[in-house]
């Protein structure tokens, strides 16, 4: 394995070691810092709150993004809000409860040192956010207002509207564009990072394929950031955008950097359902629907395709009020999820494809009025009739559960760099904070912590030792890795087959959504770990991507991310079935309390899951490397929300 | 449904573009209009022609990734909304649809319906930041801000940079976009240090862009996605007419 697998958590009591570790941490000298280049790649809250504080600092920042213009980052689409630590409203909060919540809500699978680290610095963000001018949303005395968000007793999160991640994204663009203005930053929209390349054991700069021109470059650095977000796209079909990928993380695993905990995939259980084939993405509904709306999908599977108002009370199963009378429809995210999949999979699912069940408001309507349900959901009543052609006050909302975050993600120490020195790994593309669940609003509280606070404290450590050490792109390092770069772009093209990109991709997102999603089991697992590998041959054999190269080509550009995905989903199922224990959001269905909850095996799996690369199609061929979570704060207890 | 599409198709940016037509038949009236463009390219491969090229991302209108003019409006016939948010269920069966690029002459076409809306970035990062330093920010209830003041900013800053305000005018005026965001920071007590100066570099990078000048025609209020209010087209002016006397007299 290259570089060193030691997590370099510091000592002492876990309130003293971030800012001990601060203390002792190498510095670079303001006249210094010009001499040394960052290559960070992606551009949303992580990405682009690191690209704007490291430029501000004084380096010299290259930031690479896919999208046409840093500001278009998927972190724009993120609605309900941004915790933290602030006890503004007088309700107990701190930053150890905040610290608590995520470690409870992770399942006890995230380390505390990394934890505690985020809740501290979570007030940070807000003031910095509100010094740049995002506009929070205010009380009538013009102070901050909050709401409140699953896992919490507390209220906590700031949010702007339902487009908190716009507001944030906004704040750091612009700081990005000042630096930019400056010539601190360097951008390079509509660049992708095609592979990381590794000289003398250090990452030292990474090859890319400009969208618009299909040229090749290469990018020497004294580090390299990866802030390329999740994974979910890897089920085809997810709420996030179409351009969210793999690749960077996973050609950054192929030359050596560990991947953590990917089977850790978070699925949200309200989101508008698939009409069709040709869909391609999904949209997420609020979960505050479910205060006032009634989860039910037909008792007899006949029934199914009749109008919802033919189908009376009598043969109407409420499967979340009847198999969780306590919590109803308010049971958590994963148990609802589950739930409606189960009663999809006996062929009692409604709508296109029977996947799908009812969020039903007529309850509340006859209750309150139709005035009121108005007031509370008026513009998610709103999308769901532009996108499905439904009026929601008359007939119910179909729901079903959807692919949204990824938990796992590279391997990364407490400075957040890889095992691959130099290598560092920012917001959701590392693994670090949320263990194998994350809680609503904490997304966009790590990736800001990530890149306004902790990489331009820890980052030194590395770049202090490494003065004068950037190889030019002239190294054969370089020229090697490129040419492996063009040699799999030209075998791509040369395939010339039959079969649509989007139709593999399709195949793989339902396998993995069959057999990886909210419910696994081995022998599932065992299958898909058969068949990707079969999926990935038919990729590179009848696979069928037009045009060249060296030009615009949309086409290509997916086809490298799908066939990124193809192997990549492998390693997925195969960290499911090592885990042989539930565990947030991964439910083996082998591991479950009486009451359908994931039952842990703490004596056996707490702690990491790191994948060292060492080829792909045989089970065995990743190695795993374990490193054990130490709880000295906290007591693992059975997550309950009852 | 069936449809007659008539696509702008340009190799590239030297190149001349023409409208291409297309037949498409069994189309779901559920599918949005983005994913009809999908269904048209994947039958394009299997003919062996070329796809169209066009972009998108985030497909819930957030983004501001995608810029089709449909039928000759930005964004499409179904406002507020960016043109991901069309479905095909808006248009009658059997119709003619044309569809462009967002057409100014600070947007070239890269190729098809791409376009290079690098003018918009410039005009931002000419001053369209507040300058705060990483670390250096005060306790953030420190400074009440009046809840009319912050959703006014907010109204402002919801602004998705889509450019349909440009592509819409008759003028290919970006005032609402940068309206949008001179107004956000200048409703702002924090954004009050640098106003005068946001405002002057703004609209000078606008004007260098070659975003032409705003005649109150409306067109930018009624395509945008966001529901920008022209309102603010006003209050840029005023900061501007605001910051240039202030300037004259060598405030």
């Amino acid at each position: 394995m290259i570089g060193s697998f030691d997590s370099k958590i510091p000592g002492g009591p876990l309130v003293n070691k971030w800012r001990a570790h601060r203390d002792h941490s190498r510095l670079v000298s303001p006249n210094n810092r010009r001499k040394f280049e960052i290559i960070i790649v992606g551009s949303g809250l992580a990405g682009g709150s690191a690209a704007a504080t490291l430029g501000e600092l004084g380096y010299r920042v290259k930031c690479f993004c896919y999208q046409d213009s840093p500001r278009r980052a998927h972190s724009i689409a993120a609605q309900g809000g941004i915790n933290a630590a602030k006890n503004y409203q007088n309700d107990g909060d701190s930053v150890f409860r905040l610290f608590y919540d995520t470690i409870k809500g992770g399942d006890f699978r995230s380390r505390e040192a990394n934890v505690y680290r985020l809740a501290e610095v979570s007030g940070n963000i807000i003031d910095q956010c509100v010094e740049q001018g995002v506009p929070f949303a205010r009380e009538y005395g013009g102070l901050l207002a909050n709401r409140s968000f699953g896992g919490a007793q507390v209220s906590r999160t700031f949010y702007a509207r339902g487009q908190t991640g716009q507001q944030l994204l906004l704040g750091c663009y612009q700081a990005l564009c000042r630096q930019i203005a400056t010539g601190n930053v360097q951008m390079f929209p509509q660049t992708e990072m095609l592979d990381l390349v590794i000289v003398d054991g250090h990452a030292k700069g990474i090859i890319t394929r400009s969208l618009t021109t299909g040229k090749i470059d290469m990018h020497a650095a004294d580090a390299v950031v990866l802030a390329t977000g999740g994974y979910g796209n890897v089920f085809y079909l997810s709420t996030n955008a179409r351009g969210c990928n793999v690749t960077a993380t996973y050609r950054a695993y192929k030359r050596g950097a560990l991947f953590a905990n990917p089977c850790f995939t978070q699925i949200h259980p309200t989101c508008i359902p698939q009409t069709g084939d040709y869909q391609s993405k999904l949209t997420l509904m609020s979960e505050s629907l479910r205060n006032d709306g009634r989860v039910w999908v037909p008792k007899q599977i006949e029934d199914c395709a009749k109008a919802p108002d033919e189908i009376p009370e009598s043969g109407r199963d409420y499967y979340l009020e009847r198999k969780y009378p306590s919590y109803g429809n308010l049971a958590p995210r994963d148990i609802s999820s589950r739930a409606a999949k189960e009663v999809c999979d006996e062929g009692r699912g409604v709508g296109p494809g029977g996947r799908g069940v009812y969020l039903d408001f007529a309850d509340a309507i006859a209750r309150s009025g139709e005035e009121t349900i108005r007031e509370r959901y008026g513009n998610l009543f709103e999308v769901y009739e532009k996108i499905t052609g439904e009026n929601a006050y008359e007939v119910p909302m179909r729901i079903y559960p959807a692919v949204h975050y990824t938990m796992g993600g590279l391997w990364v120490d407490y400075n957040l760099m890889s095992n691959i020195p130099g290598l560092h790994v920012i917001g959701e593309a590392n693994f670090s904070d949320h263990g194998a669940n994350r809680l609503g609003a904490s997304a966009l509280m790590q990736g800001l912590a990530d890149g306004y606070f902790v990489l331009p404290a820890t980052l030194p450590n590395y770049l202090a030792g490494q003065m004068g050490k950037r190889p030019s792109t002239d190294h054969p390092a370089f020229q090697e890795t490129a040419r492996e770069v063009r040699e799999r772009v030209r075998r791509m093209l040369e395939v010339n087959g039959t079969r649509s990109l989007d139709s593999i991709h399709r195949e793989l997102g339902l396998l993995l959504w069959d057999k990886c999603g909210m419910a696994r089991n081995a022998a599932g697992l065992r299958e898909a770990l058969e068949k990707i590998p079969q999926l990935r041959d038919e990729f590179w054999k009848n696979v069928r991507v037009p045009g060249r190269g060296e030009d615009f080509n949309q086409s290509l550009e997916r086809a490298g991310r799908v066939a990124d995905f193809l192997e990549f989903a492998e390693l997925m199922c195969l960290d499911a079935l090592e885990r042989d224990e539930s565990c947030g959001a991964h439910f083996r269905e082998e591991h479950q309390t009486a009451e359908g909850e994931a039952l842990r095996d703490d004596d056996k799996f707490t702690d990491v899951f790191a994948w060292e690369f060492r080829g792909n199609g045989t089970i065995d061929a990743p190695k795993l490397h374990r490193e054990p979570l130490q709880f000295e704060t906290v007591h693992l207890t059975q997550r309950s929300y009852k | 449904m069936n449809f007659l599409l008539r696509i702008w198709r340009q190799q590239n940016r030297h190149l001349k573009g023409e409208l291409v037509d297309y037949e498409v038949t069994e189309i779901s009236p559920d599918a949005s209009f983005l994913e009809m463009l999908d269904i048209v390219n994947e039958r394009l491969l299997d003919h062996g022609e070329e796809p169209i090229a066009f972009d998108s991302d985030c497909r819930e209108g957030i983004c501001g990734t995608c810029c089709l003019t449909i039928n000759g409006e930005a964004h499409g016939p179904d406002h507020p909304g960016a043109a991901c948010e069309l479905y095909m269920r808006m248009f009658n069966d059997g119709a003619t649809i044309y569809v462009e690029p967002f057409r100014a002459k600070p947007f070239p076409v890269i190729k098809d319906l791409v376009i290079d809306r690098s003018a918009l970035d410039r005009i931002v990062q000419a001053g369209g930041f507040i300058s705060a330093r990483t670390g250096s920010a005060p306790e953030a209830n420190s400074i009440p801000i009046a809840k009319h003041d912050a959703d006014l900013a907010m109204e402002a800053a919801a602004c998705i940079g889509c450019g349909a305000c440009a592509a819409a005018c008759p003028n290919a005026s970006a005032m609402l976009f940068t309206a949008a965001k001179v107004s956000h920071l200048a409703l702002l007590p924090q954004g009050q240090a640098e106003r005068s100066e946001r405002a002057l570099k703004m609209v000078k990078a606008m004007d260098a862009e070659g975003f032409g000048s705003c005649t109150n025609t409306y067109e930018c209020e009624a395509v945008c996605p966001a529901e920008i209010s022209a309102s603010f087209i006003a209050k840029l002016n005023r900061e501007y007419a605001r910051a240039s006397l202030k300037a004259s007299l060598g405030e």
